[in-house]
């Protein structure tokens, strides 16, 4: 059991070490729709709401899920959503307008 | 192929997307394909999650992701974009909330078989309790703050990092118990205490510290998600889980550096609650000669001139003026003046918040600058309007070492050969310091409402 807690460590870390290479430099006019994008994968929780609310094991276990579900999927939709229509507003020129 | 394989295979599809999505959302040519490659990531993530034998049954998904989806469309169609940073807090709750929820479902499903969870895997449930339960909790803190509901200001009370400790101490102990034993009411506690410990951990922070509370609540719940991935062995949770960690600590620390300040310096030091009294100047000191401009002399220097910056602070934003600034920006171009944008990078109550501003007002962003590019260039600029900012454009943060925010990176407006500030009244900003820019020789003050004011600058232009 260890074993696979120390497989989720290794892969945390070098998943946060992607993370840092990956975004590095960012400007200042993506700060706000990089927080939101990012934001919204950490919606990510939903997987696991969608495991434990799909598992039936008991009355309050499922009542937890379906909130946990709810509340992840608002991130998610709300996230990706709200991201796309700020970055829609980013214009080079004034093109359709 | 089993299906636990093909599961395994969509995750690492999934977990590609959201790495390239990341990466594209770093530049403003590629954003929007990242942003629907991390949207596209999560989709394959979900489809592939229903295939699971673990699911028995399908209702409670359906209804949680209908509600869930419902409501997170309206917000997101119907939000203006001066509520973005409340928006942005309620997201990060929810996704912190959800987490929670998940090792908190986790560990009453141990409960139910009768044995004890293993240590190791009690230690994950407690921790992933205690960052999502934090992230939620002091999400809403954060929103109240942001939409008016709480205290803007800093909240302080005595003895407030000592009841802190004692608070994290007294959470050490809790997750201790619920590890050693299989006790509902330790889980209980636990969430209970997790909460209160995430107000009094956002309340004391003040106003203008927003974006790095914002910052760092983004990426607590990317930790929080990584940790729901613990408890429940997912590897597609753990990794996009700290891929937003890192993104958040990465905006966290490019917030802090724009201020000068370490992140315990903004998380404990309460700054701006009092105690700097004694550096706010009285506004009708003798020496201290405040000039004003009337809108029509305004625009008379804007229109007559090569050049014009405009740098907007949080003032911009509670007035809703980013039309009327564009409205004034395009008029001058049509009269052949070069209009730029100055933009600081903690402008605002979250990152980028100004950009997003003047994006809805339809301002083409080359023609937004960052700090370090627009600084050289303010010597040669003939008018620089300053539209409700302040203590970015303070230059006691460059030669007055007893000032709080010395040494903060500031836009030096002070270079330029006019100055105007538009402001409400002559009270400080957030850090209560005086400005010296107010009363210096090339500065005029236009007193008022910012869109007021600016909605008067549209007129006179007009009709010059």
């Amino acid at each position: 059991m260890l074993e696979a807690l120390l497989i989720s460590i290794t892969i945390f870390v070098l998943a946060m070490f992607v993370g840092f290479e990956v975004i590095t430099k960012v400007p200042t006019i993506l700060h706000t729709p990089l927080m939101s994008g990012s934001n919204a994968i950490s919606g990510i929780a939903i997987i696991g709401a969608v495991l434990v609310a799909g598992r039936l094991s008991g009355t309050l276990s499922v009542t937890l899920g379906v909130i946990a579900v709810a509340m992840a999927t608002i991130n998610v939709v709300g996230g990706f959503l709200v991201t796309d229509r700020m970055l829609q507003m980013f214009k080079r020129k004034e093109e359709g307008q | 192929m089993s299906a636990a394989l093909l599961i395994d295979a969509a995750y690492v599809i999934a977990a590609v997307l959201f790495i390239v999505g990341l990466k594209r959302l770093g530049s403003p040519e590629t954003a929007r394909s990242g942003n629907i490659s991390g949207a596209l990531g999560m989709l394959v993530a979900i489809a592939a999650t229903l295939f699971s034998q673990e699911i028995l049954g399908f209702g409670a998904i359906l209804a949680g992701v209908g509600i869930g989806g419902l409501i997170g469309l309206v917000l997101a169609r119907t939000v203006q974009m001066t509520a973005m940073p409340q928006l942005v807090a309620v997201f990060n709750g929810f996704g912190g909330g959800a987490s929670a929820l998940v090792a908190v479902d986790e560990y009453i499903r141990i409960g139910e078989t009768g044995a004890a969870a293993t240590p190791d895997v009690a230690f994950t449930i407690a921790a992933g309790i205690l960052i999502g339960t934090v992230t939620f909790s002091g999400s809403m803190v954060a929103f109240g703050k942001l939409q008016g509901v709480v205290s803007g200001n800093a909240v302080t009370y005595p003895l407030q990092n000592a009841s802190n400790a004692l608070i994290a101490l007294g959470i050490l102990g809790v997750a201790g118990w619920m590890i050693s034993a299989y006790d509902p009411r330790a889980l209980l506690i636990l969430a209970a205490v997790s909460f209160v410990f995430g107000i009094l951990l956002v309340i004391p922070i003040g106003g203008a510290d927003m974006p790095v509370v914002i910052a760092l609540l983004n990426s607590y719940s990317g930790l929080a998600a990584s940790a729901a991935g613990f408890v429940l062995s997912n590897d597609i949770l753990i990794i996009s889980g700290a891929l937003v960690g890192a993104s958040g600590l990465i905006l966290t620390s490019i917030m802090c550096r724009a201020m000068n300040r370490s992140l315990a310096n903004v998380l404990f030091g309460a700054f701006g609650a009092g105690g700097t009294t004694a550096a706010i100047g009285p506004a009708g000191d003798g020496d201290k000669t405040v000039r004003e401009i009337t809108p029509d002399d305004a625009a008379v220097l804007m229109a007559y001139s090569k050049s014009v910056v405009v740098v907007p602070g949080y003032g911009l934003a509670v007035a809703q003026a980013q039309h009327q600034v564009r409205e004034m920006g395009d008029l001058l171009e049509e009269k052949g003046v070069d209009v730029r944008y100055a933009i600081h990078p903690v402008a605002g109550r979250m990152p980028g918040h100004m950009n997003v501003l003047l994006a809805e007002a339809n301002v083409p962003y080359p023609q937004l600058w960052e700090m370090e590019r627009i600084n050289p260039e303010l010597e040669r600029t003939d008018v620089v309007l300053i539209v409700g900012a302040n203590d970015v454009v303070n230059p006691t943060a460059e030669d007055d070492p007893s000032s709080p925010i010395y040494g903060m990176p500031i836009i030096e407006v002070h270079h330029a050969k006019h100055t105007i500030v538009l402001k409400r009244s002559l009270s400080p900003g957030f850090a209560g310091i005086d400005n010296p820019l107010f009363y210096a020789e090339s500065n005029r003050m236009l007193f008022g409402d910012a869109k007021a004011s600016i909605t008067a600058l549209v007129q006179e232009l007009k009709n010059l």
